[in-house]
């Protein structure tokens, strides 16, 4: 048996704690849970749900019936304790339906339940498919469902208060473990990991300093975690003392993976990220990443992106001959010749041009503020080194790189 | 010699006997040529690619970086003096999702360090280091020490160190060496309209030394 407490507006979940310690909070407002081993401790079903109702208080409707779904019909439709309710009577509209479905049962002349119930279940199910022969079943009170058991939200957050300013990192590490060893403790128990972990300092001179770290991998451990908010917090130091501290964990489901015995050994994720921001802290956050190629035909068609390797269906390898960027690129004079380039001066580059191809004209973005222009040459020197060379719109010339 | 002194080793001890046999893992370019001579890059040992400016080292190690990646594994590129082409490295079958770019600004330092932390980290293909436009005088001062922490790193790992320069640096420390030129540059089309299209490269391997070069040829970009 089971029993559903409806009171539109109201925190039910303490009221049903004190009856059972598992139950479905079906919307808000609505609680459905077991009575089996309740007659013990009040009685019949009618002594359990007065107790019900003397707990959930006044406004509240209390239905006991054979299943959870009548449970909540009865709940729904019957004011104050119902017990076991004849449902037949009520009306289709008390049960979940699309008013697409509602529509047509009125057309048949289905009014109630028990009309409902009375209908063939292969027409039904041939008119409105599984979602009709669930209503269907619903009416004659033939659905037994295991309940959806409600778990509360885990907010995974933890706060400290300094009695004095702490001005250095490693001792403001050491509140920080503290709190990270206990939330992943916390994350480790849910079978949690976190994807994001924020951090807010409240300072001595009443601001606040918060940052805020977005993992590409669900992690959990706390010296990981730990190791990359102090790198973060180096990088990006509190301007004054703290006075207090929060650090909030965003938990996600950890990341499964099938390891292959026969696949080659890849970076543990958590490694690698811990690796990538000690890297970072020496060349710079911007310098770091995987290349990604833009559908574009500038001259520099890629970008760098903040992001873990990813294994992906490769393309087979083939020889292709290899171009080496100079950057910035190289400022040079060119000697030309019947409008082709035969010397070339720069820093570190000095000779006669052997050979020359081009002028190829590029050009792009020109509906942009980042318009680019230019003819490009491939040259051979007399040091017999392959350079593609480049002239701007004003006439100057650039060694954008070599082949090699 | 004194024959009451203790013996400390057993008769017949040879030293050389400590260090495992076993043959060393070897990961082949593609290159067939190149492959018949040096059987590939060897596995947890440092390579190193010296050569002039277009003398098609680039070319090798992105031929090399192809070869890693489609077995599935993941890479490093440690660029020193941010030269790296992706666009390039994609035309010679890079996957570039599984390639970790790092541009060094021109800071062998930083290079040296980001190397160093790659290497210890463990679980990759390969890590190429490259160092070509570095200025002599920088390459000079690079601790030897450097290139044994490497060497000691890479011992037991399935990774590659990849070193590209002009002028040897690991030297004793790199089991292979490769020394490339470029032999030959084709142009396609009619006088002043020439197109680039294709180079002829060769590598000789230095270390262990071979009397043959290996020759390859390698497109242009389209």
């Amino acid at each position: 048996m089971f029993a559903c407490i409806h009171n539109p507006g109201a925190d039910l979940s303490a009221i049903a704690e004190s009856f059972s310690p598992s139950f479905e909070q079906t919307a808000p407002g609505t609680i459905v849970f077991r009575i089996d081993g309740l007659s013990r401790l009040y009685g019949t079903h009618h002594q359990i749900a007065q107790a019900i109702a003397k707990k959930a208080g006044a406004g509240a409707n209390v239905a006991i019936a054979e299943t959870a779904d009548a449970a909540i019909i009865a709940a729904h439709n019957f004011q104050g304790v119902s017990i076991s309710p004849n449902l037949d009577q009520l009306d289709i509209a008390s049960l979940p339906m699309e008013q697409e479905m509602w529509e047509v049962l009125e057309t048949w002349g289905i009014h109630t339940l028990s009309q409902l119930a009375a209908l063939p279940e292969a027409g039904i199910a041939e008119r409105f498919g599984p979602a009709g022969v669930h209503l269907q079943r619903l009416a004659r009170g033939a659905t037994n469902r295991p309940l959806k058991i409600f778990k509360p939200e885990v907010i995974y957050e933890d706060r400290i208060q300094l009695d004095h300013p702490v001005s250095l990192l490693e001792p403001l590490l050491f509140l920080i473990a503290r709190i990270l060893n206990d939330q992943c403790d916390k994350l480790l128990s849910h079978a949690m990991s976190a994807n994001e972990i924020t951090i807010h300092l409240e300072l001595d001179d009443k601001t606040q300093h918060i940052r805020t770290l977005r993992l590409p991998v669900p992690m959990r451990e706390s010296k990981s975690l730990l190791k990359l908010l102090q790198m973060d917090l180096e990088a990006h130091p509190p301007q004054a003392a703290t006075m207090a501290l929060s650090i909030i964990l965003k938990p996600v489901h950890p990341r499964t993976i099938q390891a292959g015995i026969f696949l080659p050994i890849t970076p543990a994720p958590d490694k690698l990220e811990l690796t990538l921001a000690r890297i970072r802290a020496i060349v710079g956050e911007a310098n770091v990443g995987i290349p990604e190629l833009l559908n574009t035909h500038h001259p520099h068609p890629f970008r760098l992106i903040n992001q873990q390797p990813r294994i992906t269906s490769h393309q087979p390898p083939a020889t292709s001959h290899a171009f080496r960027f100079f950057r910035p690129p190289i400022t040079a004079k060119i000697d030309l010749t019947h409008h082709r380039p035969t010397h070339i001066t720069a820093p570190g580059i000095n000779g006669k041009i052997l050979t020359a191809t081009g002028p190829w004209r590029t050009s792009g973005d020109w509906w942009t503020t980042h318009q680019w222009n230019r003819d490009e040459w491939d040259i051979t020197l007399s040091t017999s080194v392959l350079y593609r060379i480049y002239r701007e719109p004003n006439d100057h010339w650039f060694i954008e790189g070599t082949y090699d | 010699m004194n024959p009451n002194a203790a013996r400390i080793t057993a008769p017949g001890f040879r030293p050389e006997t400590l260090r495992a046999t076993r043959p060393r893992e070897t990961l082949a370019t593609g290159l067939a040529s190149l492959d018949a001579i040096i059987d590939g890059f060897p596995r947890g040992a440092i390579s190193e690619i010296i050569g002039p400016e277009s003398s098609g080292r680039t070319t090798l190690i992105h031929s090399l970086l192809a070869a890693s990646t489609s077995n599935l594994e993941i890479c490093a590129y440690v660029d020193t003096c941010n030269s790296f082409d992706p666009v390039s490295a994609a035309a010679a079958g890079v996957a570039l999702s599984q390639l970790v770019w790092i541009r060094c600004g021109s800071n062998a330092s930083h290079a040296l360090k980001a190397a160093d932390y790659l290497l210890h980290a463990g679980g990759f293909g390969a890590v190429v280091l490259d160092l070509c436009q570095i200025a002599p005088r920088d390459a000079n001062r690079i601790p030897v020490s450097y290139w044994y922490r490497f060497r000691l790193a890479l011992e037991n790992t399935p990774t590659i160190l990849a070193l590209v320069e002009k002028h040897p640096l690991a030297k004793s420390c790199a089991t292979l060496m490769l020394e490339m030129n470029r032999k030959k540059t084709t142009w396609a089309g009619a006088p002043g309209f020439e197109l680039l299209r294709e180079v002829e490269l060769e590598a000789t391997p230095r270390k262990p030394i071979r009397p043959i070069p290996a020759s390859f040829k390698a497109k242009a970009l389209g």
